[in-house]
């Protein structure tokens, strides 16, 4: 489904990314981690056209990510959450859910501004996908809510059910357990699952939780200073001296 | 919408039409200032409270559609009502080309570009080889017109002002309406998501750059049918009527009306229509310190507009109403 390929980002004098090369197989979990500043939300931005890749190719299902613009990517099939939250706060959970499905519908300011038969046609299929994901997230007694006065942890549903909006083939998850409390953490890993098997879609996993990745993830990569350390089942992964040194330090 | 809200809207419509037959034909005038006015708002809102895109240069719309008007009675001899979407086209494309390479800019450097725009095009409208046009300094007379035969014909004798007013009602009421159905559907979502997160917009699937872009000439298209009505009913043009006060004005008018709220445009036209008015009358000395008070105590009382303040009454009214219900037996 996703190769990605050799990938090097640098920031001036950084290299966040260096020579990352593994793959996302088709209806899959694969866990992606490493310590803070390792590169994965560097490499989901990549994936997102967000920035830039200066050397190597990200392909999706055989198509190389890196000629399509970034608000082609959500039509081609990849949704994504953002680590610190990127939803639109004025706008109220039933809005952010339905602007998920902006790259699923098509009609333009003009069909809009008249509202002909198939804006209003349109609207209502928007409306009850969102309203069936909010209540898949159990957001049902905030629809109506703004975003910003919610508490974290149903900020957080709602970036999850804004991004199963848009269809997504594979769903990026940059950091979804962080600020969670315990319960909530183990409802996320169930949640995930469960996408994964009634949507059949493949997810990309990025967390530091690292029982929650270790429990549902079919595969694990490991970044460390933007370089791939380790690859393979978690019970591999766990066992890589490389990636024991990277989480414990230097002694361990 | 529900019953409550759509009896509302009646009534407002039969106060809308009642009135030119109860006030003078001067306030008649005033009243359609203020209908014109709530489209021009309604443009700026559009572009700035939903989709938060900042314009300090809209006069320059608002005169472009009023030349438009004007040019086009005065040399092509074109009915008035005819010039109303030919104005609009005209800022359509206008904001739209101004709105692409606007795109670069953001918060404060747009205001600054805008404001470029709203101080530099009066000037222009006197440049001497634009005067055969736009009638340089002097600018263009035009004359008011009269109401249609058939209206005669069906026994309704209406005078110049009562016809502009309900020609501009209606007008207005399809702006409205227009603006309505944009905001609420997908394209509104999408103004409103770049707003508030533009990454995530795109990441969502929104072209920003077109939305954006397109936002803006329909923000101008507004603002220009509005100029367009405003040069019909003042029966003039002149450069100097559209200089970068009224751009300010414009912004004034969305704040204090409400922003991001479709009705904030009507409430904000009635005060950039009559506060003036009411100031000087209090002090022929200092008209600009009243207004300057007025202002300040209407930012400090509400201060999500008026938009804004008749919300929150009247969601404290139907709490109040919903609690007495629960308490009844
Ligand atoms: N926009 C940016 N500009 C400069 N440096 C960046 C930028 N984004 C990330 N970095 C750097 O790239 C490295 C990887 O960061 P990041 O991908 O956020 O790590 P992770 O998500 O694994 O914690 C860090 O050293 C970070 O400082
Ligand atoms: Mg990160």
């Amino acid at each position: 489904m996703l190769r990605v390929q050799n990938v090097g980002v640098r920031f001036g004098g950084i290299i966040a990314l260096d020579d990352v090369t593994f793959d996302v197989p088709t209806g899959k979990i694969v866990g992606l981690i490493g310590p803070n500043g390792a590169g994965k939300t560097t490499l989901f931005n990549c994936l997102s056209r967000l920035y830039e890749c200066g050397s190597g190719d990200i392909l999706f299902n055989g198509e190389s990510l890196l000629r399509i613009p970034r608000h082609r990517v959500a039509a081609v099939g990849i949704g994504r959450t953002f680590q610190n939250l990127a939803l639109f706060r004025t706008m109220t959970v039933l809005d952010n859910v339905m602007v998920g499905s902006h790259s699923r519908t098509g009609t333009g300011f003009f069909l809009n501004a008249l509202r002909l038969p198939v804006v209003g046609r349109e609207e209502q299929m928007t409306h009850e996908k969102a309203m069936l994901l909010i209540r898949f997230l159990d957001l049902e007694s905030v629809a109506q809510a703004r975003v910003a006065d919610l508490p974290f942890g149903q900020q957080k549903r709602v970036e999850l059910a804004r991004a199963l909006a848009s269809e997504p083939k594979l769903l990026l998850l940059d950091e979804p357990a962080s600020g969670l409390n315990h319960e909530e953490v183990g409802t996320l890993g169930k949640v995930i699952r469960e996408i994964r098997d009634r949507l059949k879609l493949t997810v990309l996993l990025v967390e530091h939780h690292m029982s929650l990745v270790m429990s549902i993830s079919d595969r694990v990569v490991a970044l460390n200073f933007g370089r791939k350390i380790a690859e393979g089942t978690p019970a591999e992964v766990q066992q890589h001296p490389e990636l024991i040194q990277a989480y414990l330090g230097g002694g361990a | 919408m529900n019953k409550r809200v759509l009896a509302g809207y009646t009534v407002l419509l039969l106060i809308a039409c009642a009135l030119p037959f109860v006030v003078s034909e001067y306030r008649t005038f005033q009243f359609t200032l203020v209908l014109i006015y709530s489209i021009a708002l309604l443009g700026l809102n559009i572009l700035t409270g939903f989709n938060g895109q900042i314009s300090l240069g809209h006069g320059a719309f608002y005169a472009i559609g009023a030349y438009c008007a004007a040019i086009l009675m005065d040399k092509a001899g074109i009915p008035y009502w005819a010039t109303i979407p030919a104005a609009g086209a005209v800022c359509l494309v206008a904001g739209f080309l101004f709105g692409l390479p606007a795109l670069r800019l953001e918060g404060l450097y747009l205001a600054l570009a805008t404001f470029a725009l709203g101080v530099s095009l009066p000037q222009l409208l006197k440049y001497h080889h634009l005067e055969e046009w736009t009638g340089g300094v002097q600018g263009i007379v035009i004359t008011k017109p009269d109401a249609p035969e058939f209206l005669t014909g069906l026994g309704v004798a209406l005078n110049q002002d009562q016809w502009l007013y309900f020609f501009t009602l209606a007008v207005t009421i399809v702006m409205f309406l227009l603006a309505w159905n944009l905001l609420r559907g997908r394209i509104g979502r999408a103004m409103m998501a770049i707003r508030d997160n533009h990454v995530a917009a795109e990441a969502m699937g929104v072209d920003n750059s077109m939305v954006k872009s397109l936002t803006f000439g329909v923000s101008a298209m507004f603002t220009g049918i509005a100029g367009a009505l405003g040069a019909i009913a003042v029966q003039f043009v002149a450069p100097d009527s559209f200089n970068i006060f009224l751009s300010i004005t414009f912004l004034i008018g969305i704040v204090i009306g409400g922003l991001s709220s479709i009705s904030g445009a009507l409430y904000g036209a009635l005060f950039i229509q009559f506060v003036p008015n009411i100031a000087d009358e209090i002090s022929k000395a200092a008209p600009w310190a009243i207004f300057g008070l007025f202002l300040l105590g209407f930012i400090y009382l509400m201060p999500m507009g008026v938009a804004g303040a008749i919300r929150m009454g009247l969601a404290r009214l139907t709490r109040k109403v919903h609690n007495k219900q629960a308490e009844k037996p």
